[in-house]
């Protein structure tokens, strides 16, 4: 198995760095750095497709000129695999559109909570709505007697 | 305490109803309502947030709430899902097909079509190129619409504060005496500040970007031609907004590139492409002749609809990604 890993080395470090920004997905409580994890996941996935557009001793998919101007080599075994290289650029954009509304959502929690850390950020709302709540109770009770 | 309370919920009751003029013994209380703890300010400008009082919290918080098992038992649980997926995807990759061998099968007859015909077909040198604007053009007019969506959701997210203190501070200057000032919030969070008169960054800035940008309009025209187009000329095109914005100022790009500018163009060059691709889609799906013509490859005027296609891409990612930006430094385009 060690043998077809070192064979496939790109697939296997793209499945490592998905494993890392998974990890850091789930555990940091930081959601600048859950938001680093998630753009580690997307880097681990271009690098695989990337690894799997790769065809050793081929060209980049662009078209060569023949001998005579204006005759194009059309030959397929000449150039490697040009569908990676557009699922990566979606990937690309999409994976920026996210980061950047995350971003922005996580700017607003910070401007609210004053904390990145999303279980302070928890606390923060459980508590001010536990207080709000005593304090209307309070109120009405006054209001009552 | 009580009696202030209860006159403040009057008032607030009253002014609820309805019920005209106000009770005779209500107290307006001098200080505002005591903070919640974690808004209370350091007690002198040396003191650190009042850590202490909000670890204290936390951990008393988590303690009612069982979270201390709760977290322990999340992290033992999504250290284990993260192995078991890991050695399962690499026990997968092992049964791969090797790295880079021609006989793979993700080379099949769907890439030897798009070579051996995608430069007749679509006149374009470049087969990606061809691939991502001709054959899969609305795949990447959605990423255009995925980008300008993710751009206008964070304008809406980010701008909106700015834009109400704006709206006080012009209230401030009319006669309202103070109302709205007020009622406003806090303001929105700056994230850093620059100092926009370095004249070292200056000269850098005035040298190179003319050719930043030249090199951003040759990598979107030539998209048929060569690698690039118009996703990484537009992203070439945005550093150089960035670059003018860090050293002349916001203020300077704002003359000929602000909301406005953004939002017209952005949508101008989505509705082109849609009107164009689909079109060319209708045409060809129909087998009703095109006028739109082929051109001869390797000529910088072919390839159909790429160029202009790679123009309008090069233009929404440009300002989106000069938007992004923007929007998080200062708070507007």
């Amino acid at each position: 198995m060690l043998e077809k890993l070192i064979l496939n080395h790109y697939e296997a470090a793209a499945v490592i760095l998905s494993g890392i920004g998974l990890t850091n997905l789930l555990l940091q409580r930081n959601l600048i750095k859950k938001i680093i994890g998630l753009n580690i996941m997307d880097t681990a996935v271009y690098l695989f497709l990337a690894a799997k557009g790769y065809v050793a001793g081929r060209a980049a998919p662009i078209l060569i000129e023949g001998e005579k101007a204006g005759e194009w080599i059309t030959n397929s075994a000449v150039y490697a695999n040009p569908v990676p290289a557009g699922l990566v650029l979606t990937g690309i954009v999409v994976s920026v559109s996210v980061t950047a509304f995350a971003l922005a959502l996580t700017l607003k929690l910070y401007e609210s909570y004053g904390t990145l850390n999303i279980d302070e950020a928890l606390m923060k709302m459980t508590l001010q709505q536990e207080e709000l709540e005593a304090k209307i109770e309070a109120q009405e009770e006054e209001l009552i007697s | 305490m009580n009696e202030e309370i209860k006159a403040i919920w009057r008032s607030f009751y009253d002014w609820v109803v309805g019920n005209g003029p106000r009770p005779e013994n209500e107290v307006i209380p001098d200080e505002p309502p005591p903070d919640l703890p974690f808004t209370r300010k350091p007690k002198d400008k040396f003191s650190r947030f009042h850590e202490a009082t909000l670890k204290e919290r936390y951990n008393q918080w988590m303690e009612i709430h069982g979270l201390h098992m709760f977290s322990a038992l999340y992290s033992g649980i999504s250290v284990l899902t993260c192995i078991v997926i890991v050695s399962l995807l690499l026990a997968t990759v092992a049964e791969l097909p090797p790295f880079g061998d021609e006989r793979n099968p993700a080379n099949n007859e769907v890439i030897r079509r798009y070579v051996e015909r995608g430069g007749k077909e679509t006149g374009a040198q470049n087969i990606v190129a061809g691939l991502i604007l001709d054959y899969r053009a609305f795949d990447t007019f959605g990423e255009s619409a995925v980008l300008f969506t993710a751009a206008v959701s964070v304008l809406m997210l980010l701008g909106a504060s700015r834009r109400n203190n704006a709206d006080d501070e012009q209230a401030m200057k009319g006669n309202d005496s103070g109302k709205n000032f007020m009622q406003r919030g806090p303001p929105s969070v700056r994230l850093h500040t620059f100092r926009r008169d370095d004249a070292i960054l200056r000269g850098v800035a005035s040298l190179s970007m003319p050719v930043i940008m030249m090199m951003g309009c040759v990598v979107v025209i030539n998209g048929h031609l060569s690698p690039g187009g118009g996703f990484s000329g537009g992203a070439i095109l945005s550093t150089a907004l960035i670059l003018c914005a860090n050293a002349y100022g916001f203020e300077r790009v704002h003359s000929f590139f602000n909301e406005r500018t953004f939002i017209t163009t952005s949508s101008t060059a989505l509705m082109i492409y849609a009107l164009s691709k689909g079109y060319s889609f209708f045409t060809g799906a129909n087998d009703i002749h095109s006028v739109i013509p082929k051109g001869t490859i390797g000529n910088i005027l072919s390839g159909g609809l790429i160029l202009p296609l790679n123009i309008c891409v090069g233009l929404i990612v440009a300002g989106t990604l000069y938007g992004f930006y923007a929007l998080f430094s200062e708070g507007e385009i």
